[in-house]
């Protein structure tokens, strides 16, 4: 379930993509972490995704976990954006049966989902074809 | 470090079982291990179970578990690591008999799956991946081998063909195991046409939602010939790995690094190749898992394992037979018991007791069981002990 406080804590990274970069080995994690996992340096630089990126891979799901019944059929996939970070998310405003790897998109801000407990409306980043 | 035995196992019928509960399918497992060790007591017990909490609302399964064995009051650990809880669990019992903490344990898992409903196991099976980063934008178990499967057809060539003949073999070989949940045979085509789940799987790509517990017990090989009558099973290697949990932080998602890392280091400890084995027991919660396994278990050249099952490679009479059980698509997939299961399997292949489903001259048999997307692997290598220059 996603309550209020845990929505809350994550607007950060759903609303303004928020990312750190490694000062010592320039990886950058998205979302921020404490130790970066390439040379456990333990210093940071704040930085905001990049909002291009290349379709990797991607699934059309067909049977939807809850809290997504209604948007089924949907894409989801992996994009690889600038300073090679990945992200999964969804890739709306397509059409399913042509979207194909290698696919250039571009990062939007969009309601995900409702969770049915709790009644949060959460949003976050989508990717539509640029 | 002492070496270390498999002297008993355990497991009973897998499937819907409404009639039973948590813990009288666990007991039954574990019981079952006892009596074919033929040992009047334990010293400890591990517990694979990857979800009490979300399944049956039932946490604290050490001391629940070890009451029910009537064992009480024996230390009882319950062990966690997504799917790969039974490997993990078996490994700590490994370590704790080999440190000479303690000489008789029991290595057991469980999964109580059917009495919630198909959301609320989706959604228990959901966090074994990033709830934050993955599937709060709405992505499924399925979705994510999916999402592994594109790459590896797109970079390699494998086929959607490809995929379904894994689902033919490991169902052609649970048709000969009689604890197996879906004892039938299928065909490419039905695979190929059963329902769309997450493009490119489907239905019959998918292991299923099963009840399920097995158990062994295990001793210093030394003790064997005395505590037991049956013919022990040597321990040659335990190893387990981690990866990245989110399958976008990996820098390549048709790798299951965590297997190949496991997996070198088992080979290692046991001095041996892959070519010395005599069957594996893996992995195969989706068809192309047991395609990326069978890569990182060095069975076949990267890339080129989406050809093994179709060809006959890894197929009962085979060079390297792969999953002679039925597999996590026949046998069943009660995570927490998935991991237990496959070690049982490799015993009763190794002491030739495994009948119409043997494998001949078994001499090494490899288990790889796994989280996650693989951001758990926990692989052990079994010798029939007789077959061994001391
Ligand atoms: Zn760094």
């Amino acid at each position: 379930m996603i309550g209020p406080v845990r929505y809350w804590r994550e607007i950060p990274q759903r609303y303004r993509y928020e990312a750190a970069r490694c000062s010592g080995c320039g990886k950058v994690f998205f979302p921020p972490r404490l130790v970066c996992n390439a040379c456990r340096g333990r210093e940071f630089k704040p930085v905001i995704l990049p909002q291009a990126g290349t379709l990797e891979t991607f699934t059309i799901i067909r049977v939807a976990p809850s809290g997504f019944e209604d948007q089924a059929p949907y894409a989801v996939g992996v994009v690889r954006l600038a300073d090679s970070v990945k992200v999964t998310a969804q890739i709306v405003d397509c059409d399913l049966e042509t979207l194909a790897t290698g696919q250039k998109l571009r990062l939007e801000f969009r309601k995900v989902q409702q969770d049915g407990a709790s009644g949060v409306l959460c949003y976050g980043y989508k990717f539509v074809p640029a | 470090m002492r070496e270390v035995a498999v002297i008993g196992v355990g497991m009973n019928k897998w499937g819907e079982l409404w009639e039973k509960s948590h813990r009288r399918i666990w007991t039954e497992a574990a019981l079952a291990a006892v009596d074919d060790a033929g040992v009047d007591r334990v010293d400890a017990m591990y517990v694979g179970c990857m979800s009490g909490g979300l399944f049956v609302g039932q946490e604290h399964l050490g001391a629940l578990l070890a009451d029910e064995l009537g064992m009480g009051p024996i230390p009882g650990t319950r062990v966690e690591s997504a799917c790969a809880s039974g490997g993990l669990a078996f490994r700590q019992a490994v370590l704790a008999v080999a440190a000479g903490a303690h000489d008789i344990v029991l290595a057991s898992g469980v999964e109580k799956m059917t009495d919630v409903d198909g959301g609320a196991a989706t959604y228990a099976l959901s966090t074994a991946a990033d709830q934050e980063y993955e599937c709060y934008q709405g992505i499924t178990f399925p979705g994510l081998y999916a999402m592994m499967a594109r790459v590896h057809m797109e970079r390699y060539g494998t086929t959607r063909r490809q995929l379904a003949d894994v689902a033919v073999k490991n169902h052609a070989h649970g048709l000969l195991n009689e604890l197996a949940q879906f004892r039938m045979k299928v065909t490419a085509e039905q695979v190929m046409g059963s329902a769309a789940v997450a493009d490119p799987l489907r239905l019959l790509d998918c292991s299923p939602i099963t009840d399920g517990a097995a158990a062994v017990v295990l001793c210093p090989l030394e003790m064997a010939r005395k505590l037991s009558k049956q013919p022990p099973v040597r321990v040659a290697a335990s190893a387990h790995a981690t990866d990245r949990i989110a399958l976008h932080e990996r820098d390549d998602m048709a790798d299951l690094a965590s297997t190949r890392h496991a997996a070198a280091l088992a080979y290692k400890q046991a001095g041996i190749t892959p070519k010395d084995l005599s069957f594996c027991e893996v992995h195969d919660c989706f068809t192309i898992a047991e395609i990326l396994v069978i890569e990182a278990l060095g069975l076949t050249a990267r890339g080129k394992g989406g050809a093994a099952a179709g060809s006959g490679l890894t197929a009962q009479g085979g060079k390297i037979p792969v999953n002679p059980s039925g597999g996590l698509k026949s046998k069943g997939h009660p995570v927490g018991a998935t991991g237990i299961a496959q070690i049982r399997e490799a015993v009763l292949q190794l002491r030739g007791e495994a009948g119409k489903r043997q494998v001949p001259k078994a001499r090494w048999g490899l288990t790889q069981n796994m989280g996650g997307t693989g951001a758990s692997t926990v692989v052990h290598i079994f010798e029939r002990a007789e077959g061994r220059k001391r």
